[in-house]
């Protein structure tokens, strides 16, 4: 549905993008990850027609953005960053607008309205003047303006912000609901909210695809090594030292001296059995046991930021002797 | 509705909501007023001065004494106040970065700049009918010709074409509203001086073109009541000019 082919966009001297290629298929809800400046706002402009790419090629459902860009915007539902909201109408004013801006039938406007009004509870304000909404409101008016001639496609810059918990889960239900019958890109920085909509994550910073995978696959395809958290009731001393005599196990860290640890073991080889077996058939009474997946949080700071700077947290830090060991 | 007609009723709607087409209106119809009062007294006192002299009613030119002079001030007042009308076309679109709405919608920018003209376009030509108020009381009191009237009428309908197409352009230029209106100020006023150079070159080819590209010469020779299709096709063409230049920078701040 969705083709972009090594797309650069400079802005003078700046380079923005580069050579950013992917694809997304029908009914795929696809998550932009990245920090601020990424590039996600560009590549979202330019599928959007909105800018032109300097070079490389994006197709939107078989249509070329720079030759045929009609057909495009026809097929499109757009939330940019900034909800694009005037101030001075009502919802439903602006509602109408927009609808006969992208060619709306009476009848078919009339139908969306009721439609992306009723599916974004926004009943109770839409005789409201735009200006005087909060800032809830007026996000889920953009969101409305995106969805109101039912697109194919949709693209959404951050279709979250500044919405209350309970709005981003309704909203974050509402997208998860488009799956399936329309193809949706959107852009977030917030790590679980790719994890919890999304079917593919794209990890894009500096301008460049880091990563794309499934969520679940591209932490698995990141770890290094299998990480096991073994809680015992009680720890004999030096128990740290005989886990690491064990077959398989790499390394072992003992955070406190409450008896939880964490043994990193050999990448594809699932040693909680003889975990298991080892710490009971002694006696020492097993209090838990468990599997630690990387969570995207872990993978997105290692795609995107410098090793010597994640050297002093978050994952690294928590196994040092690793890294020593493969340098 | 078609999207250009959606755009220009949504322009109207923020217009007539916002105080731009009231402070606007309603100076430009006083000033409107307070020419035609004043150059009617001069008129009545010039009249009165003739009788004095020959004894007997004078037969006084109307259109010349009071209609032709208050379009042609109108004229320079039309410089001042429509860069206002249009100053936040596009400057505002862009600050409140609603611009992408229209540029991800499926029409032209031709089809933008169209809308954005018209809109102000009809809120002038509302403001002009308006001031047919002036010549109606006058030919209630007196008799003169209507056909320089009308003729005026078209010059004030074209030359506010010009002006407003120019104050698109300087909008499209720019985020500020502020400087958007001074731009457009400085293109027409340099655009209304072209006529005094012109004259200081004197007859030679480069002197004549340049008066020509002044809207001056053209708006006297409609006032009079000479509709002459030079003229015509001199308000059209750079009001389509600067509809173009327009369509030229919307496009090119894409590729930015």
């Amino acid at each position: 549905m969705i083709e972009v082919q090594n797309v650069t966009k400079r802005y003078g001297d700046l380079t923005a993008i580069e050579r950013v290629t992917f694809s997304v298929n029908k009914g795929e809800v696809l998550a932009f990850l990245g920090p601020n400046g990424a590039g996600k706002t560009t590549t979202m402009r330019i599928l959007t027609c909105f800018m032109p790419a300097t070079e490389g090629v994006a197709r939107v459902a078989g249509f070329d953005c720079f030759e045929q860009p009609l057909e495009v915007k026809r097929r499109i539902g757009y939330l940019p960053e900034t909800p694009p909201l005037y101030h001075e109408l009502t919802v439903r004013e602006y509602l109408t607008f927009v609808g006969r801006l992208k060619g709306l039938s009476a009848e078919n406007l009339r139908s969306g309205l009721d439609r992306v009004v009723e599916r974004l509870s926004l009943g109770e304000v839409r005789h409201r003047l735009i200006g005087n909404l909060s800032r809830g409101f007026q996000q889920r008016v953009g969101l409305a303006q995106a969805l109101l001639h039912n697109p194919p496609v949709l693209i959404l810059d951050e279709p979250t912000v500044g919405l209350d918990p309970k709005q981003i889960i309704e909203i974050r239900e509402l997208i998860k609901s488009l799956a399936g019958s329309h193809t949706v890109i959107l852009s977030t920085h917030i790590l679980p909210e790719a994890t919890a909509v999304c079917q593919r994550v794209v990890i894009i910073n500096a301008g460049r695809i880091v990563a794309m995978d499934r969520p679940d696959r591209l932490s698995a395809r990141l770890r290094r090594s299998e990480k096991i958290s073994v809680t015992v009731k009680a720890p004999p001393a030096g128990l740290a030292e005989r886990f690491r005599a064990l077959p398989g196990v790499q390394s072992v860290f003992e955070p406190t001296d409450t008896g939880a640890f964490l043994l990193e073991c050999e990448l594809g080889r699932d040693l909680r059995d003889e975990i298991a077996r080892f710490v009971v058939g002694n006696g020492w009474g097993l209090l838990e046991l468990k599997t630690i997946p990387m969570t995207l949080e872990d993978v997105f700071l290692r795609l995107t930021q410098h090793e010597d700077i994640t050297a002093g947290e978050g994952e690294e830090a928590r196994t040092p002797s690793k890294e020593q060991a493969r340098a | 509705m078609t999207p250009v007609q959606a755009i220009i009723a949504k322009e109207l709607r923020s217009y007539f909501v916002s105080p731009i087409v009231y402070a606007v209106g309603a100076v430009f119809l006083l000033i409107f007023g307070v020419l035609s009062y004043v150059f009617v007294v001069n008129a009545g006192n010039q009249a009165v001065r003739l009788m004095q002299v020959q004894g007997a009613a004078a037969q006084l030119n109307l259109n010349d004494l009071v209609l032709r002079p208050t379009f042609s001030f109108m004229a320079i007042f039309l410089m001042l106040l429509l860069p206002i009308l249009t100053m936040r076309t596009f400057a505002e679109e862009r600050k409140l970065r609603t611009v992408e709405l229209l540029m991800t919608s499926p029409i032209g920018i031709n089809e933008i700049v169209v809308a954005k003209f018209l809109s102000v376009y009809l809120i002038f030509l509302g403001l002009l009918t308006l001031t047919g108020i002036a010549p109606l009381i006058l030919s209630l009191f007196s008799s003169f010709d209507w056909n320089p009237v009308f003729t005026g009428y078209l010059a004030l309908a074209l030359l506010g074409a010009m002006f407003l197409a120019t104050g698109v352009l300087a909008s499209a230029l720019t985020e500020n509203q502020i400087v958007a209106a001074f731009l457009s100020f400085g293109l027409l006023i340099l655009v209304w001086l072209l006529g005094g150079l012109g004259n200081v070159l004197g007859d030679t080819s480069i002197g004549n073109t340049i008066a020509y590209l002044s809207f001056i010469e053209h708006f006297d020779r409609l006032t009079r009541g000479l509709v002459d299709t030079k003229d015509l096709v001199y308000y059209l063409s750079s009001m389509v000019l600067m509809l173009f230049l327009a369509h030229r920078v919307v496009e090119s701040q894409r590729w930015k």
